[in-house]
């Protein structure tokens, strides 16, 4: 059981001649928050969608619960995994995104019940009573028949949690959850988060929110140009930073 | 700017504004227009009513002969059918020039462009005399004499068949781009989100990515549809008996070609009205969850214009 629930080293991506992640080192362990910080740019979401291979790694070692990411490993060779087997291994990673990324045809009900129906083979039935529990614990019990153009930023975001935890993920990765929103609607969609720090859930949280990153998080993690500035306890990381870099970032954003 | 309070003064002797009349822009130029175009039609409704050359009495004739159903049931299961074709086609070549693999890219390319780039009235001739090229159709292993299955061309293509196949990939060339279309205009985190939960590609495709494209597909189609309903008349060339066909065959014998193509234009024109109904239904149904609100029919925009209703026509209220 104590296998970490994300381990990279040497983690290495390039969108062209560009190298974004320039061997990235990083553990997550089960249960943890692992809070992303960074400019823009320093590849901090890059290595969030790479760890559920919504981008592939181009060189190091990536591993989600002990599983290389988008490899089969058979004695001393590596198999690419089959785009079934990728859907299959993203079954138990959650993600929520910066825009949401709802599906706007379908609605907060259906959005949750559409993966355990039809990926985990849930009957419909139960999938809409856990549907209907999960849309309670972000507090949108009385929005799922609403679809998501009639629902403000905040609650779209919320019922997209709720759509990811429907899958009862072991890990679950947050895009900067909270960038798209007015800032009356961010503590909402905070305090979810907070709860399912709370009830144990891992999670890496790439974010700008340094208050919930010192608060809720359990490693801070400070991303520039493509490497890992620096790295530790949250309160102290971003209270009194080593690094002249964090220093002058957190100067910007406090 | 700055001074914004003084010329308020200066209207304050005037009556309060609720008391002053309110006077509309005239449109003089508009009723004009009108009138021209009212007398005009007129004119012409009158001059087709009197003139004995139409012989109304030969187009009430044929306007419900069995020879005309006859032809009208070709027409309508040739049009869905073709369509059916062209568009489930249409999709997997839509899918495979959107493909990463250049083999597949490339010969759904030649496919469009052999497709859209020769004139449909040469593809229907061609499968018409399609058995000129191979009179026997073979299944076997190609480059020996191996042959599980042989059959005349001829009684195979027979000519609604041929015309089936000409109107049906003709149409998949053009359903594709439109297929294309709609799937690129969907956004790319729609994916995304459904990969993240660990959906595979062609559950994506499904149940995501398709049906949002199909807001974009969907009146195209409907306009695709439409025209492919009057193209059927077309396949008369290899006498597929369709409706043009058995008009002509009419005409050919009794030589009253005018009031024969009324009568075809009549169940042209009613069943393109006819085929608005269901479109108007499916743009609703996969506009759920949009916030745009539907357009007024076009029905409702002549009564709205004809009782000076300006509501229903938001846009040119700014323009004039």
């Amino acid at each position: 059981m104590n296998v970490p629930m994300v381990r990279a080293e040497g983690v290495r991506k390039q969108f062209g001649r560009l190298e974004v992640l320039k061997g990235i080192d990083l553990t997550v362990e089960q249960g943890q928050v692992c809070c992303l910080l960074g400019p823009s740019g320093s590849g901090k979401s890059t290595f969030l969608r790479c760890i559920n291979h919504l981008e592939k790694v181009d060189g190091g070692k990536l591993t989600v619960g002990g599983e290389l990411v988008g490899y089969r490993r058979h004695g001393d060779t590596l198999h690419e995994l089959r785009e079934k087997e990728v859907a299959e291994r993203r079954r138990d990673i959650g993600m929520v995104f910066q825009r949401f990324n709802l599906f706007p045809h379908m609605t907060a009900l259906d959005n949750v019940t559409e993966a355990p129906v039809r990926v985990r083979g849930v009957s419909r039935t139960q999938a809409r009573e856990e549907a209907h529990e999960l849309l309670r614990r972000v507090g949108l019990a009385d929005r799922a028949g609403h679809f998501p153009a009639q629902l403000s930023g905040g609650q779209q975001q919320r019922v997209a949690i709720a759509r990811a935890l429907a899958m009862k993920p072991k890990l679950m990765l947050f895009d900067e959850p909270t960038s798209a929103l007015d800032p009356e609607l961010v503590g909402d969609v905070l305090d979810v988060m907070r709860a399912l720090a709370a009830d144990g859930m891992t999670m890496v949280v790439v974010t700008h929110e340094i208050g919930f990153a010192r608060e809720v998080g359990d490693t801070a993690v400070f991303m520039d140009e493509g490497v890992v500035v620096e790295a530790g306890d949250p309160r102290r990381v971003l209270t009194e930073p080593e690094q002249e870099r964090t220093r002058a970032f957190l100067s910007k954003v406090l | 700017m700055t001074d914004v309070t003084a010329p308020l003064k200066t209207t304050r002797s005037g009556p309060a504004p609720q008391e002053l009349k309110v006077v509309p822009v005239r449109h003089w130029g508009r009723w004009i227009a009108i009138v021209v175009a009212l007398t005009a039609l007129v004119g012409l409704a009158g001059s087709l009513a009197k003139n004995d050359n139409l012989h109304w009495d030969v187009v009430g004739n044929y306007l419900f002969a069995g020879l005309i159903f006859d032809g009208l049931a070709t027409t309508l299961w040739l049009t869905a059918a073709a369509m059916a074709l062209g568009l489930t086609l249409g999709t997997v070549i839509a899918v495979m020039r959107l493909s990463t693999s250049p083999v597949l890219y490339g010969l759904a390319t030649l496919f469009v462009w052999v497709f859209r780039g020769t004139p449909l009235l040469v593809q229907i001739i061609f499968w018409g005399y399609a058995a000129a090229l191979y009179q026997y159709l073979k299944i076997g292993i190609p480059f020996t004499d191996i042959t599980f299955f042989q059959v005349e061309t001829n009684s195979l293509l027979t000519p609604p068949v041929a015309a089936l196949l000409a109107l049906g990939l003709n149409e998949a060339a053009y359903a594709s781009e439109i297929v294309r279309a709609g799937i690129q205009s969907v956004d790319r985190g729609q994916t995304e989100a459904a990969h993240s939960l660990g959906m595979g590609p062609a559950l994506t495709m499904r149940r995501i990515v398709l049906p949002q494209a199909m807001r974009v597909i969907i009146p195209p189609m409907g306009n695709e549809t439409i025209n492919m309903l009057k193209m059927t008349a077309l396949v008369s060339v290899i006498s597929a008996h369709d409706l043009m066909s058995n008009i002509q065959d009419v005409y050919a014998q009794n030589y009253q070609v005018i009031p024969m193509l009324v009568v075809a234009s009549i169940w042209y024109l009613a069943l393109v009205t006819l085929l608005g109904i269901p479109q108007a239904w499916l743009e609703r149904r996969y506009g759920r969850g949009s916030s745009t609100q539907g357009q007024a029919s076009p029905l409702r925009r002549m009564l709205g214009f004809a009782t000076g209703g300006s509501t229903l026509r938001p846009g040119r209220k700014g323009a004039a």
